[in-house]
């Protein structure tokens, strides 16, 4: 082999070593809150480092059509990064997903059409790495789409289960392998399509039947994917900076879907087999449930809170949907002003994504440093005058701990059922996700308000205020 | 293309940038692991780097679409993951109303 391929210290070479010590210096930076935005910038550097490097050390054909590509993708980036609410930040994250895959399948196809153009014998670790981009890029992508769809609710957020789903995605699987291993042997284009075209359908037939509650894992876990595409992209043009850029990314993924997993005490397997949870959180069959709850007006709960000493809230998905969040910002600082000690419980499922909920309280200008994470929180509980669970369900539920005929035991909770009392606020007695009546409900130190969360919280507000 | 000690080479890049990514995220706190995933998904917008190869060596016309395609994907992915991460992370803030 040629020496010249392995130590090729040209400047793009250099450029793209320094461009992965930014990028590792980049995600080391996100380590703390207070350095996480020069991390971000860091991380941006070694991009255009990156990029600049690829189009300086390369003869570029045509211009023209690089050009309106670039001009059109940032475009759309600069304009949805701009426009998107926080409550859809999942959705946004989902897409940008699956644009990753795509752009991986996209190259690895352009790279296949100039092989063969070129006429030239495609050695197998080449069309190796070409079937490795276009099948993790294409079902990245259908998988991405699809989770998006289910997260805005264009798509069932219910599982949807084909009753023989198993038969066919082992069929289609066995196909895409059989295309894929044609293709290493004789590499042409129909039998690319064929592998690529049974990608993307696996894509979106893998994702249908998951529940909307697990979106969260399937997002981490496609965002793990999108890196891993990227780097198959590396092998197939043997570059580094892909490779790393795309292990690093894959690296991320993995481990916020093992953290996601762990949070609901499900293995991955599990969450992809799918079938998990009612539909939309509507009542499941727990809903007769005739046991008497004790329902309280904001003007009491007002009262419980204006003599607590220690207060601490617990959001849940539902604040964001209610848009309360800064409702409850006004609510805590109120709290504060009189002595009150206030601190958030955010379980590491609150939300749809990964830190969702940590984005949307700080969006209301709630300190990071009062929001607290299930570890560091849970021993506060007992030595609390009043939890407020804003919008959050199976997260508080005590069953979990105790009832090992229940779907959620030995998922880790907050124990919101230690503090002294308990208020709940809620639109209905409904069940959570999981579809399990949470028995929190029913304890004699547990108060019901129910209504619109962010109405609730403004009359709490205005009754404090008149106090 | 490149040989099998090249192969080796890559795999051997691709393993140790994955314990460096285990490493440094796992430091990462809860708190922001949503900028994390967009800041990461801006990170694997780096395939601009293979669309922006297979664009400059296209001679014919689909190689040259495929590469404008594969460009303008990337570049949604880059800029906008890059400035959403960047919105979120600026929101962040201490009790003292300072971000660091």
């Amino acid at each position: 082999m040629s020496t010249e391929a392995l130590f090729d210290l040209n400047a793009a070479g250099i450029a793209y070593i320094v461009s992965a010590i930014l990028f590792i210096l980049g995600l080391k930076r996100l380590g703390s809150p207070a350095t996480a935005r020069n991390g971000n910038r860091l991380s941006a550097l070694a991009m255009l480092l990156a990029v600049l490097a690829t189009v300086i050390s390369n003869d570029i054909a045509s211009w023209e059509w690089i050009l309106v590509g670039v001009i059109i993708g940032s475009g759309i980036g600069a304009y949805s990064a701009r426009k998107v609410q926080m409550t859809s930040m999942p959705q946004l994250v989902a897409i940008f997903n699956g644009l990753g895959g795509a752009t991986s399948a996209v190259v690895a196809a352009g790279e296949l059409i100039r092989l063969i153009d070129l006429d030239e014998l495609i050695p197998q670790d080449v069309s190796v790495t070409i079937m490795a981009s276009v099948i993790v890029g294409g079902a990245t992508l259908t998988g991405s789409l699809i989770a998006y769809g289910k997260l805005q609710g264009v798509v069932p957020t219910r599982p949807l289960l084909l009753p023989i789903r198993n038969v066919i995605n082992i069929f289609l699987l066995l196909s895409m392998i059989a295309s894929a291993a044609w293709f290493v042997i004789d590499p042409s284009i129909s039998t690319f399509l064929a592998a690529a075209i049974i990608a993307v359908a696996l894509g979106i037939l893998i994702v249908i039947p998951i529940g909307g509650a697990d979106m969260p894992v399937v997002i981490a876990l496609l965002n793990s994917y999108s890196g891993i595409a990227g780097a198959a992209t590396g092998f197939v043009l043997g570059n580094n900076i892909l490779i790393i850029a795309g292990s690093l990314v894959g690296a991320s993924g993995l481990i916020l879907t093992r953290i996601m997993t762990k949070a609901m005490n499900r293995s991955l397997m599990n969450v992809m087999l799918g079938g998990f949870g009612v539909e939309d959180g509507a009542t499941g069959t727990v809903g007769d449930d005739e046991r008497p709850v004790t329902s309280i007006l904001p003007e009491d709960a007002a009262m419980m809170l204006a003599y607590a000493q220690s207060v601490i809230f617990v959001p849940g998905y539902g604040l964001a949907v209610a848009q309360a969040q800064h409702q409850v910002r006004e609510l805590a600082d109120l709290l504060k002003l009189k002595g009150i000690t206030v601190r958030y419980a955010i379980h590491p499922v609150a939300g749809r994504m990964p830190g969702h909920m940590n984005v949307l309280l700080a969006e209301a200008n709630v300190p990071y440093d009062e929001l607290k994470d299930l570890d560091e929180i849970n021993g506060e509980f007992r030595s609390t005058d009043v939890a407020v669970v804003i919008g959050a369900n199976d997260v508080t539920n005590p069953s979990a701990r105790s009832d090992k005929s229940s779907p959620i035991y030995g998922m880790p909770i907050l124990n919101v059922d230690e503090a002294q009392s308990v208020i709940m606020m809620k639109r209905s007695m409904s069940s959570g996700f999981a579809g399990v009546q949470n028995e929190l409900f029913f304890l004699e130190k547990t108060q019901m308000l129910f209504g619109d969360a962010k109405n609730s919280v403004e009359k709490i507000v205005s009754e404090i205020k008149d106090l | 293309m490149f040989d099998l000690e090249t192969l080796i080479v890559a795999l051997t890049v691709f393993v140790l940038a994955i314990f460096i990514g285990y490493e440094v995220i796992t430091k990462v706190p809860p708190t922001l692991h949503t900028p994390l995933m967009s800041g990461s998904n801006a990170i694997s917008g780096i395939v601009i780097v293979g669309a922006l190869l297979v664009a400059s060596k296209a001679d014919g016309l689909i190689s040259q679409i495929l590469g404008a395609i594969a460009v303008g994907l990337a570049m949604i992915n880059v800029v906008g993951g890059f400035m959403v991460t960047d919105r979120m992370l600026k929101m962040f803030k201490r009790s003292d109303g300072n971000n660091s």
